[in-house]
């Protein structure tokens, strides 16, 4: 699903590298977690992957199914089904999330040359989400995330995943900001679009979101590249021990 | 308060003044306008037109608005229905600024009486209260000299006067079909006490328009007015609104422009009745040779009263956008609660908006605040828009739209408010195609 090779991204407006080789492969239906210390390049891997500006790739590729992502403008890399849920979702004053989330989905469509929806399809289909993860008509008419508490914000995020059904998902700490009953509810609306064909990629600090969305490959992230890899008991490594053992480990 | 004292004319401000009083033939008036107008005509000779050098016209160039001959604008058909076709009104439209009788409706809805201006020539007149009179109260401390000019030499108008309810909005429909028409209207509308009145104005009227509109509102009555400027790319407008409200009024004045190379619209609103509420909002999209000049003075002067301005621009491709806004409390307006808001969105580095936000305040128990923004597109907010697969084009209209819908959220109809956000919508999709 999405091919990594030696991805090397350096900041566009000083020369400070970020990324130093960054190989990664998950295949479909898989959860691939990465974890690694502030600063490691995490959610700089979560932003060069969907298109935002002021990073530079100096060396390496990525793909979506084959597909080159970094030379597709960020609306083309959603299209062909890649999600980034934001660690800090943007408030929008003066435009509807309702607004919001329909013309995302009819612009994904248009641009994969598929029908728009009209507008009963997609307020049935909004509705069917947002009650699942406890969005109520309130907050759908609400500017998009203008007001909205930490909890509520991440919730949205899920909402638009679910209404958008790509391909490959990343969350860039979808945990942070959230209480322990947060957490379980946008758990809960991730693990409901597992479908063994949809991929993740879910990018935290803690192991304690990876209690709720089991992954199945777990990366360590340090200083730009991928130190370690293992299955879901590097995590729980990482929680008891911190990361200090595996720094030095991949320093030795 | 000091008064500003009154500065010698120079030479060539008189000369200018000259120039353009000689280059009019003002109408026969028989009856109760015939003095007002006189008075007018000396008021502008004592004001003389506004110069380059005046600092009320430091941001926007009157010349074009002052010389003898109208430039020249180019019919401009926009090929889109006219955009209160859909509201229930009663329709009186202007041809360059002559009344077309085929395409108006009859003049008598239920509640109001229409006149037209150049047609009430008896010697009694409930108007001669009001024409020219608001007027000459807003000359003072700025002088407002394109104003006292169009008193002078206004060849038609409407005498609008308000007793009840009306059940239909009042409509009027300015077409321009003359590339050199240089045109003055003058309204008059009173709404007597508790009365009620929606005002619609559309259209680019003619090459060069200069329009007052004179209202006096009663107590307790309620006067809303939404205005579409026209689109022709080349006309030039200057526009006056006098505005005079009484103990528990309510005035409610939107406008929105799109094009036009050169748009003044002051409005200046006294207070003088206490309780009273006053909001004047606008919005407007200029693209390349495009002047937007909003002129607000708005004078507390009665127990808390309440004023609004929100004035929204988005500009692009070197347009530039002008606010000077003014709140003044008089000693004694105590518990006013003013409130002054300037923003222009520039989708570009060639843009320009200046502001000059002013507050007098000489009580002391009253909240004024203002705020004035210029900035770009939000970059966080276009790459979270794109990042859900909304082209840039798209999210750039969509934040654009988002913008401007603070200043339409000051109409109160949510009718009309949504066939003006349809119309602001329209256009920005048709740049994308």
């Amino acid at each position: 699903m999405l091919e990594i090779n030696n991805l090397h991204v350096k900041l566009e407006e000083e020369d400070k590298q970020i990324l130093k080789g960054v190989d990664l492969k998950i295949e479909p239906g898989m959860v691939h977690a990465i974890m690694g210390p502030n600063g490691s390049g995490k959610s700089t891997l979560s932003y060069v992957l969907s298109g935002k500006g002021g990073y530079e790739v100096t060396e390496g590729s990525a793909t979506l199914e084959g597909n080159d992502l970094l030379s597709m403008d960020p609306e083309a890399r959603a299209a062909a089904g890649l999600f980034l849920a934001f660690q800090y979702p943007v408030e929008i004053p003066g435009v509807g999330n309702m607004t919001f989330l329909r013309t995302a989905v009819n612009s994904q469509r248009k641009a994969r040359g598929e029908d728009e929806l009209t507008a009963a399809e997609f307020l049935k289909a909004v509705r069917e989400k947002a009650k699942s993860l406890k969005i109520d008509a309130e907050m759908l008419k609400r500017p998009v995330n203008v007001g909205f508490s930490g909890g509520e914000k991440k919730r949205n995020e899920i909402l638009q995943m679910a209404m958008l059904e790509p391909k490959m998902c990343i969350l860039d700490e979808t945990d942070s900001g959230l209480d322990v009953d947060a957490m379980k509810l946008v758990s809960e609306g991730v693990n409901a679009l597992r479908d063994g064909k949809r991929s993740f990629l879910v990018i935290t600090h803690y192991q304690r979101l990876l209690d709720h969305i089991k992954p199945d490959v777990v990366h360590i992230m340090s200083n730009g590249r991928i130190i370690k890899t293992g299955g879901p008991e590097l995590a729980l490594d990482v929680e008891e021990n911190g990361y200090k053992d595996l720094l030095a480990e991949a320093q030795a | 308060m000091i008064a500003p004292s009154k500065p010698k004319l120079t030479q060539a401000k008189i000369d200018a003044t000259d120039a353009r009083i000689k280059a009019i033939t003002p109408p026969v008036v028989r009856g109760w306008s015939a003095d007002l107008r006189a008075d007018a005509l000396s008021r502008l000779r004592a004001m003389g037109l506004p110069g380059p050098r005046d600092e009320y016209w430091k941001f926007t160039k009157p010349q074009s608005l002052v010389q003898p001959e109208a430039p020249k604008a180019a019919v401009f058909d926009a090929g889109e229905a006219q955009i209160f076709d859909g509201v229930d009104r009663v329709k009186i439209v202007f041809v360059d600024g002559v009344f077309d009788p085929e395409e108006s409706d009859a003049l008598a809805p239920n509640g109001v009486t229409i006149e037209r201006l150049s047609q009430a020539n008896s010697d009694i007149h409930w108007a001669k209260a009001l024409y020219g009179k608001l007027e000459t109260a807003g000359q003072d401390p700025v002088p407002r000299p394109l104003a006292a000019l169009n008193t002078w030499a206004a060849t038609d108008g409407l005498l609008i006067r308000v007793s009840g309810q009306t059940e239909k909005a009042v409509s009027i429909v300015y077409h321009h079909r003359d590339e050199a028409s240089d045109v003055m209207m003058h309204h008059v509308i009173k709404l007597d006490d508790g009365a009620e009145l929606t005002l619609l104005e559309n259209g680019p009227a003619a090459a060069r328009f200069n329009k007052v509109m004179e209202v006096e509102v009663g107590k307790g009555a309620k006067f809303h007015h939404v205005r579409a400027q026209g689109r022709d790319h080349e006309r030039r407008a200057v526009t006056h609104i006098f505005a005079r409200l009484k103990a528990e009024a309510l005035f409610k004045s939107f406008t929105m422009t799109a094009n036009g190379v050169l748009t003044r619209n002051e409005c200046i609103i006294e207070m003088l009745g206490d309780d009273a509420v006053a909001h004047v909002a606008g919005a407007c999209m200029g693209d390349g040779d495009f002047l937007h000049d909003d002129t607000v003075f708005v004078t507390h002067d009665a127990l808390n009263c309440e004023s609004r301005q929100v004035f929204k621009k988005v500009l692009r491709n070197g347009a530039k956008g002008v606010f000077q806004g003014k709140i003044l409390v008089k000693a004694g307006a105590q518990k006013t609660d003013g409130y002054q808001l300037s923003q222009a969105l520039l989708l570009d580095g060639d843009s320009e908006f200046l502001a000059k936000p002013e507050l007098e305040i000489y009580a002391d128990d009253v909240a004024c605040s203002h705020g004035s923004t210029t900035g770009a597109i939000d970059e966080d907010a276009l790459f979270y828009l794109r990042a859900r697969g909304v082209s840039e084009a798209e999210a750039t209209n969509l934040l654009t739209l988002a913008f401007l819908a603070q200043a339409l959220e000051e109409i109160e109809d949510e009718a009309l408010r949504d066939v003006l956000l349809e119309r602001l919508s329209a256009w920005l999709d048709r740049r994308i195609d």
